[in-house]
């Protein structure tokens, strides 16, 4: 009796746990924006790599502990460097990424309308060229 | 002659990439370095009853070198490893590897670790940022970390990085 209890009881406490869709949608979304350092192309969410599964089992535990998102983010930043956020934080040092783009539209703006402003100049006709014209459009 | 910026802003563009090129993306810098070396009470490799923390280095310039015995670059830098082992004591960092491998790991190629601590779960390696094994880090009497080097260690690194800045963290104060 006192087994089949603790086996209904265990059954049921790995249910909860792995029923938490909440949770489980809050590490998916963190693990979609944070990179997994093995396989630099790819977020944690996306990496089979087990280093990223460690750390989306990390996610998890402190979620589920209670952290917030920007805890976790903080600890991983902590860690890794601002390398593992695929959004990298606006400071002294990324401002010309976060500008750069920007910088290039307004300069490539700048460039077309100035070609575009001088326009063609009219080609030289002589006379003789110019009465010819006239003649053929007539 | 208003031409002349167009070759100009080539040629800096090449160069530009060029340096890019040059760069090795796997190599991002660490924010641990500078702080201190983070806490860590984990079982010795060799003795499972037995348990070994970072505080007890404290006073010594120390390496602490994670390696494991499925990773064929640890291997690689082992004879380097070694010869660093004579003039610093290295602490291994067993990570995410069986007893059962590690130990025989060891027996074939060489145990140059003052102790080797043993992090199954890897836990204490994501605290240290490790994500390539092998990893080296150097750490100073404070307990700080001062030089963090990923991937195998080379003769040059060695060298040239290590032995210089182990120098020169034991000789002053």
């Amino acid at each position: 009796m006192a087994r089949i209890l603790v086996l209904v009881v265990s059954v049921w406490a790995t249910l909860l746990n792995a029923q938490d869709p909440n949770l489980e949608k809050r590490v998916a979304a963190l693990a979609d924006e944070l990179r997994c350092l093995v396989c630099q192309n790819q977020t944690l969410a996306d990496s089979n790599a087990p280093l990223a599964q460690d750390l989306r089992n990390q996610i998890r535990e402190q979620l589920a502990k209670g952290a917030s998102e920007s805890e976790v983010r903080d600890f991983m930043v902590a860690r890794y460097g601002d390398f593992v956020l695929y959004k990298p934080p606006l400071k002294a040092s990324t401002v010309a990424l976060w500008a750069g783009p920007f910088v290039f539209l307004v300069l490539g703006a700048w460039l077309l309308l100035r070609i575009l402003r001088r326009g063609r100049p009219e080609p030289q006709l002589s006379d003789a060229e110019r009465a010819r014209a006239a003649r053929l459009l007539e | 002659m208003k031409k002349v910026w167009v070759p100009l802003v080539f040629i800096a563009l090449i160069g530009l990439l060029a340096a890019g090129l040059r760069l090795n993306p796997r190599e991002v810098p660490s924010p641990l370095v500078g702080k201190p070396a983070p806490a860590f009470e984990l079982p010795l490799l060799h003795a499972p009853d037995k348990t070994f923390t970072q505080k007890e280095m404290l006073g010594k310039v120390w390496v602490l070198n994670v390696w494991a015995s499925w990773c064929p670059p640890c291997l690689v830098e082992h004879p380097v490893v070694s010869e660093l082992a004579k003039n610093v004591s290295v602490i291994g960092l067993n990570y995410k590897d069986a007893r059962e491998d590690a130990l025989p790991w060891l027996k074939r190629n060489g145990d140059p670790y003052q102790l080797s601590v043993y992090d199954a779960a890897g836990r204490i390696a994501i605290d240290y940022g490790v994500y390539g094994v092998p990893e080296t880090y150097v750490i100073d009497r404070k307990g700080v970390i001062r030089y963090k080097h990923i991937g195998p260690l080379t003769p040059e690194v060695a060298q040239k990085k290590l032995q210089p800045l182990v120098k020169e963290l034991s000789g002053g104060g």
